[in-house]
């Protein structure tokens, strides 16, 4: 069994053993192996010039990243924390996802920015945030989470391998505590693919990243009570993969998604939306929404009842089935 | 103002620099007159084109040519360059079409060359943000081990335009911290301009730009800017420190926007024209022809050819400019990945299928 942690380590191991070209920057990525160690040991076995530490500072990394790109390496970022990423929004908005674009094709941009995200760790402020759907709403950026220890190990080096720059989304509450066994003989899902997680009858539920677990907790309650949720892992949020939910929905009639980040424009709305386009014909309850209120992340200590648990899930589920 | 380095005077005059030297003769010193007469030209019709409602802005350069020519004519063909958006000097030297930069004005495309091939980014418009990309760039030179091998035709210097206005923004001093932490191969090519559209250096800076080097950790100089000779000698010696691996390097140039920041820019409302007066008599094409023609090193012939070639610099730019293809929506879509999703690819079709619907659409 390994960690979440050690598979995104792996992962990278075998994705830098793989392409030389393939460097990692980041802050403390180094010797220290990064404040949650998912770089561990890496610039012991790849050296300093592929395993970068760099000064403090978010712009710097991403542009400087950009630059490597330019001249024909694969760099992969390490963001800090998700609340840190702010600083380099413009490389990655105005530069990173536009590069192709305005270069008509002649500057491809292979990257990959990895940013911790999410709660639940008791952390301090800016240590817990949900930006994905900024990054999701930027044309030209993937954007990718994963929820679980296998698909962190082989979706890391499919975004590496991307000719695409890819914003890739760690749920750090997982880290340490998600574990599982890797057979490596079992293919990998394809990394712009949802996947179903858990088959169900009544209410569809859409998550991704750490909010999977939450869903299939959920499930696990509701199935006490003779509700059968049908859950999926969204694992891709730019680009969307509906089409198996759109399935879903036309069976269950009812969906509900739910993720960490603030309700309001947040990925679920877009989700929404696109059920309510494909599915208006089949839904018997508007497609509901859990996540993070529209506040700032709360401080450490009133962060359970910011964060989409199983009972807020369930209450959802209630709701919608009562329509 | 703090002494700059100066090989020219802007009466024509060749003085001598204790640390820079301009080894070229009279051949190399016509061909950048050449240059910067032709890069004139280009600009004045680039405005004139603008103000004929054929580009949606232009970036005058004018005042600038002997800061940009003398820059890139330092360059190898190895060397990477990141301009701004006003670098049309150097593409110049880059030999890049100016149709290619007329296009991007006009709202065809965001730079119609390649990058890689020409050894020319893109412009870059968010101010500042190409001196980061110039230095990872520079970085990846460092780790292709294309630095301090005396092979001339391997060594690579970076090369990363900016402003003065820019001096202020993050990325640049950013872009300063890490070149010096890496030691990397670049030049940091400061055009102080004076001007950042209408605010003074002096709201930018309280010491002379070329000194904020030494706080970074790495060497500064300020060179006469309007001296196409002092500017090619500097830059030279600055690309070749890089190149051997002595790190970075800071030049400020030192010269002066002699039109607007941009077409859409009034420059009467904060600035007098009598400083305008003052830096025409430091004109960086002026001095050169006044050598030229004093030293007897350039022909009545040299000039009046030159003007004809000028001429139908002109004529081609205002000819091809009417020619250049407006985008497709449809291509638009296939430029934002090198994978395009299924998502945008259906967007794409829904359009196509969109504009077929009208009456009288192509098929």
């Amino acid at each position: 069994m390994i960690t979440l942690a050690k598979a995104l380590n792996a992962g990278l191991r075998k994705a830098m053993e793989n392409d030389p070209k393939v460097v990692l920057l980041g802050e403390d990525i180094g010797r220290l192996g990064g404040v949650f160690r998912i770089t561990d040991g890496l610039q012991k076995d790849f050296g300093e010039d592929r395993v970068i530490d760099t000064p403090l500072a978010e712009s710097g990394i991403v542009g400087s990243a950009v630059g490597l790109a330019l001249r024909g390496y694969r760099p992969v970022v390490e963001i800090q924390f998700d609340g840190f990423v702010y600083p380099a929004y413009d490389q990655i908005v105005s530069q990173v996802a536009k590069m192709h674009f305005r270069s008509g094709g002649r500057a491809p941009l292979p990257m990959v920015i990895r940013i911790p995200f999410g709660g639940g760790i008791g952390a301090v402020e800016h240590h817990s945030e949900s930006p994905e759907a900024q990054f999701a709403h930027t044309p030209g950026l993937k954007v990718v989470a994963c929820s679980n220890t296998v698909d962190a190990y082989w979706m890391i080096q499919q975004a590496i391998a991307c000719p695409d720059p890819v914003i890739f989304l760690e749920p750090k509450r997982l880290y340490h505590s998600d574990k599982a066994e890797l057979d490596l003989a079992v293919p990998p899902v394809p990394l712009f693919a949802s996947r179903l997680v858990r088959p169900g009858e009544h209410v569809t539920v859409v998550a991704y990243g750490p909010t999977v677990k939450t869903a299939l907790s959920a499930a696990a309650a509701a199935e006490q009570e003779d509700i059968s949720l049908e859950v999926f892992d969204l694992r891709t949020l730019s680009p969307l993969d509906l089409a198996p939910v759109y399935e879903s929905v036309r069976r269950t009639g009812r969906a509900v998604v739910v993720h960490e980040a603030h309700v309001n424009l947040g990925m679920g709305a877009e989700v929404a939306a696109r059920i309510t386009e494909e599915c208006f014909h089949f839904l018997e309850a508007p497609v509901l929404r859990v996540g993070g209120w529209d506040t700032p992340y709360p401080p450490a200590r009133a962060e359970e009842h910011f964060l989409p648990d199983l009972d807020r899930l369930l209450d959802a589920v209630d709701r919608s089935l009562a329509w | 103002m703090s002494r700059f380095v100066q090989l020219l005077t802007p009466e024509g005059e060749r003085v001598e620099h204790p640390d820079y030297e301009f080894t070229g003769g009279p051949d190399k010193i016509r061909s950048l007159y050449r240059d910067m007469v032709l890069v004139r030209r280009f600009d004045a019709e680039a405005t004139a084109l603008q103000r004929h409602g054929e580009l949606g802005l232009w970036a005058p350069l004018v005042g600038q040519e002997g800061a940009q020519v003398g820059a890139g004519r330092a360059l190898r063909r190895q060397d990477q360059v990141f301009p701004t958006y006003r670098e049309h000097g150097v593409a110049w030297c880059r030999d890049i079409d100016p149709l290619q930069i007329l296009s991007l004005f006009r709202g065809v495309d965001y730079g119609g060359w390649d990058p890689v091939e020409k050894s020319l980014h893109l412009y870059t418009l968010v101010i500042g943000a190409q001196t980061l990309h110039a230095v990872g760039y520079a970085m990846g030179v460092q780790r292709d081990g294309a630095v301090g091998t005396g092979d001339t035709a391997r060594d690579t210097a970076v090369i990363a335009h900016f402003g003065d206005g820019a001096s202020s923004q993050g990325d640049v001093n950013e872009a300063f911290v890490f070149a010096a932490s890496y030691q990397a191969p670049v030049v940091f090519f400061c055009q102080n301009n004076q001007w950042a559209i209408s605010e003074p250096l002096e709201r930018q800076s309280r010491i002379p730009l070329y000194r904020r080097a030494d706080g970074f950790g790495f060497p500064g100089v300020r060179v006469d800017g309007n001296d196409v000779l002092a500017t090619f000698a500097v830059t030279q010696a600055a690309l070749q420190r890089a190149r051997e691996g002595g790190g970075p390097s800071l030049i400020e140039a030192f010269t002066y926007r002699m039109g607007a920041h941009t077409t859409t820019d009034d420059p009467t409302r904060y600035r007098h024209a009598d400083e305008v007066e003052h830096w025409k008599l430091k004109d960086p094409l002026a001095r050169v022809e006044a050598y030229l023609r004093r030293n007897g090193f350039a022909s009545e012939a040299f000039f009046t050819e030159l003007q004809a070639e000028a001429d139908a610099l002109g004529e081609r730019l205002r000819a091809g400019v009417h020619a250049l293809p407006d985008p497709t929506p449809h291509q638009l879509f296939d430029r934002v990945y090198a994978e395009i999703s299924d998502e945008l690819a259906a967007q794409r079709d829904s359009f196509d299928a969109y504009a077929a619907s009208f009456e009288g659409a192509a098929s």
